[in-house]
Formats: structure tokens, sequence, C-alpha cells
């Protein structure tokens, strides 16, 4: 006899029993004990089949191969930059991820990307230990110039972006900005002044009201009310 | 004569008035405010974030550090002095050996999750109410977690077991013990257990059947404010 103690949407806390019985299966975020699957997380329940799986409402970006990221260089090492990326570990760009020209041995580095710069990059490689691999050798990955770089929770991001991108196509529009969302929650945004001012409360909004439905329209209309 | 009446008039297993709130500071990763009685309790939480110095860092599982202070005007009249001292410094201890069975920090190698707890205003069970406010600002930080923990001081005034002592009862002019207690929710395990004071055996063991009641009590607060804080509008 299994039964089902939430519902599909509901929020759990930690240690809470989602479900009785052998039937279910623990997904993301639970784990069994005895017969019964908890919540390890403050998060939505979502049940597909017989995984219930939860999805965080916040908490700290973990990262995964192939995530397009925004970084910040914080040191040049003999064989390539050290980058911050709003997680506890350091990232690794090497010389030859960076770029498809040729860097001689005695190549300055710093004046290819220097300390402090922001880049969008894509995550390659990730060790057991965390620590992170880049690379800038992809379309659409470069170093940012102009500008602001904004930080957001990560796990904020997909509601930023929106189903097919909606959200963030319709702050582009409203707003004229160019804007790139990286998977651990920093943001670009250029623009006129007033557009980054835009651009900027829009997408906090977005941070703060992230649980709500309907929200697109919400923030069309805070954009349409600043306009 | 027993003590059958208590200063302040409640019933024996009766709890102080207790408020709570979650995301009280936004530069935090995760915060809460828990307040019994007059203790109130501020819990701000920061990372997993690396861990600096390195040879504190471990490199299998992310490690939590507690940081316990009581503000200078929060006693009784007396200035406290601001930064560690003794207790403080024990009290941080505990409260990380309260929270530890709890936290999976097993995904975040080298890491460190910064606990940070003040007091404004204090009237006996502050590190109860520390770490009640912990737990929620740690479910706030998204930081995994086996379950909940919920804490709340029994204690025994001349003769009677009662719970959550204030002050007056704490240094009420007779035999006293006063006996903080941690709880899991859902196995009842005890992570935190001290005594000030003497109890006979049977009375502890009385006292920690109600501790389960009352901690079950904190629990419903604990979970109401954090469905709170992402009700719908």
């Amino acid at each position: 006899m299994s039964n089902i103690l939430i519902q599909e949407r509901s929020i759990v806390i930690p240690g809470e029993t989602l479900a009785e019985g052998m039937d279910y299966l623990p997904g993301d975020n639970t784990y069994r004990e005895d017969d019964k699957i908890y919540s390890k997380i403050l998060g939505l329940a979502n049940i597909s089949g017989r995984v219930i799986r939860i999805t965080p409402l916040g908490g700290p970006y973990v990262p995964k191969i192939g995530d397009k990221i925004i970084a910040k260089v914080t040191d040049i090492t003999m064989s390539g930059w050290r980058a911050e990326t709003n997680t506890a570990y350091m990232a690794m760009l090497n010389v030859k991820d960076a770029t498809s020209r040729f860097i001689k041995k005695e190549e300055d580095l710093s004046q290819i990307i220097a300390i402090s710069d922001y880049i969008i990059v894509m995550i390659i490689n990730v060790t057991s230990q965390n620590l992170i691999d880049l690379t800038m050798r992809e379309p659409g990955l470069h170093k940012i110039t102009g500008g602001r770089v904004i930080k957001i929770n990560c796990q904020k991001v997909p509601r930023v972006i929106g189903k097919q991108a909606s959200m963030i196509n319709m702050i582009k529009e409203k707003t004229g900005c160019e804007i790139t969302v990286g998977q651990n929650g920093l943001i670009w945004i250029k623009g006129t002044p007033e557009g980054e001012l835009n651009a900027e409360k829009a997408v906090k909004l977005i941070e703060e009201k992230s649980h709500l439905e309907g929200l697109t329209d919400k923030v069309q209309k805070f954009l349409e009310a600043l306009a | 004569m027993a003590y059958t009446k208590r200063v302040d008039g409640r019933k024996i297993d009766e709890l102080r008035p207790m408020d709570a709130k979650v995301g009280v500071i936004p530069n935090a990763d995760g915060s809460a405010y828990f307040k019994m009685g007059n203790t109130i309790a501020y819990a701000a939480v920061y990372g997993p974030r690396e861990l600096f110095p390195k040879f504190l860092q471990d490199p299998k599982k992310g490690v939590i550090r507690c940081h316990y202070s009581m503000m200078p005007f929060s006693g009784s009249g007396e200035r406290i002095r601001p930064g560690g001292n003794r207790r403080s410094q024990e009290i941080s201890m505990v409260m990380n050996n309260a929270l530890e069975p709890v936290i999976d920090l097993s995904a975040f190698p080298n890491a460190v999750v910064d606990i940070f707890v003040d007091l404004p205003q204090t009237d006996a069970g502050t590190r109860c109410a520390a770490i009640s406010a912990v737990a929620m600002a740690l479910a706030h930080a998204g930081i995994p977690m086996k379950d909940m923990i919920s804490s709340v001081a029994m204690g025994e005034v001349d003769g009677t077991v009662v719970a959550d002592l204030n002050y007056d009862e704490e240094s009420y002019p007779a035999i006293v013990s006063d006996i903080p207690i941690a709880m899991t929710h859902n196995t009842k395990e005890i992570t935190l257990l001290q005594m000030d004071g003497e109890i006979s055996k049977p009375q502890l063991m009385k006292a920690l059947e109600m501790a389960k009641l009352a901690t079950e009590k904190v629990y419903a607060l604990q979970k109401k404010a954090l469905l709170e804080k992402f009700a719908k509008e």
C-alpha cells in the first residue's frame, strides 16, 4: 500500500515526508529511509510517474558540463586564466581554449584578458572536487566590454529566460538592450543608460516574484509603465 | 512549597509566545528571525563559499561554521562586550554539533557554509532560539538537509518540570535545572542536550518526553514561516 502525501507543485520543506510505501521512487533532492521518501531541500514538489523530484526555490549554483556562464577573471597563471564563477570553486580557462589564434610563449596574457574582466564562457569539465574547466572557443562566447553585470539567484535563471526565451526577448525588445544570462546567475546587460537601468529593474522584479504565475504579463506591464 | 504557579502565569508545558520570519536579511543567501518571549535571534547564512584558512578545508565534504553573538545592549542592563568570549565560543561549537547531523554538504567539498546569529534581546533560551532560527535560515538558503531541527529548553523549577524557562525561572531561588534540547523532526533524535543545575533521573526522562511535544510546536511555526515566505499573493 503506497500513498503520496503531497500535491504536485506544492512547497515542501527539508525533512517533509513526501510518500509512503515502495511504489514511488526518490528523485532529485529527495531520499528514502525505510519505506518513506523525504525531501532534502526547500522547493516545489514535482511528481512525474513514479518519481518524485524537488525543484529548489533557492540555493547555490552547481556547475554542469555544457552550461554557459559569466565568470570574472581573478588571476593569470602560466597556462591560462583563473576565474570566479559565483560558486565556492575556482575555474580555469586554458590558453588553448581561450582563442583560436596561436599564442606565443612570451606573449603577455593580460593583453588578451586582463584581471577583473568578465567573460562569457562554457563549462567543458567538472571534477569530483568541483574544479571547473572553461572554454571560450564556441559561438557566442567572448570577453565582455561595456554594460553592466548584475547577480541574481541562479535558481531563478529559467524564469528570467522564460519559455522559449519569451521573457528575455520581451525585455530585450522593450529596453533595447543586449542581454546575456549566465546559468550561474550573472547577467550582462548592455544598452543605453536608461535601458540598462530598466532591464535591471525588470530582472530584479522577476527574481522577487519568480514563484508566481503569469509573470511575463506582469513584467510587460511594468516595463510599459517605465517607458 | 512546590512550584505550582509559574512566574509569568503559563501552564507547565506552555511555551512563550513565538514568532518567526524568513528572508529578513536581503544580502544573505538565507536568513531568518525567531522570537521566543523576550528572546530574539536573527540568523544569516552565507555560502557554500570558499573556505579560508585552507587547512580547515575538508576535501570529502563541506563544513559549517557557526558564529553566535549577543548584542552589547541585549542583556538585562549590563553592557556585553562585543566580539567573542568563552561562552559564545562554546555555544557556537554546540550549535555546530547540533546542526551538523542533518546537513548534507557532500556535494560541496572544500567549501564552507557560514552561519551568523545575533541576539538583539535575550531572556534565557538563547541557544535554543538561535538553533531554531538557523534551521530556517539554512532551509531558506537552499542547503540540503535531511531534516529540520527544532530546539527548546526544558527544566525543573523547585520539583516541577516546565517547558521553555525564562530568566526569572532560571534564577528562581530554589533548585533549578535548565536543559536546552534540540531535536530532529522525523526521528526525534537529540542533537543538543546540555544541563545546568541538578535533576533526578525520572524527572529528566519526563523532561525529555515533554521536549518532544515542545519541539513539535516550534517545528510547526518554522514550517509555517517557511511556507509563508513563498506563498502565492
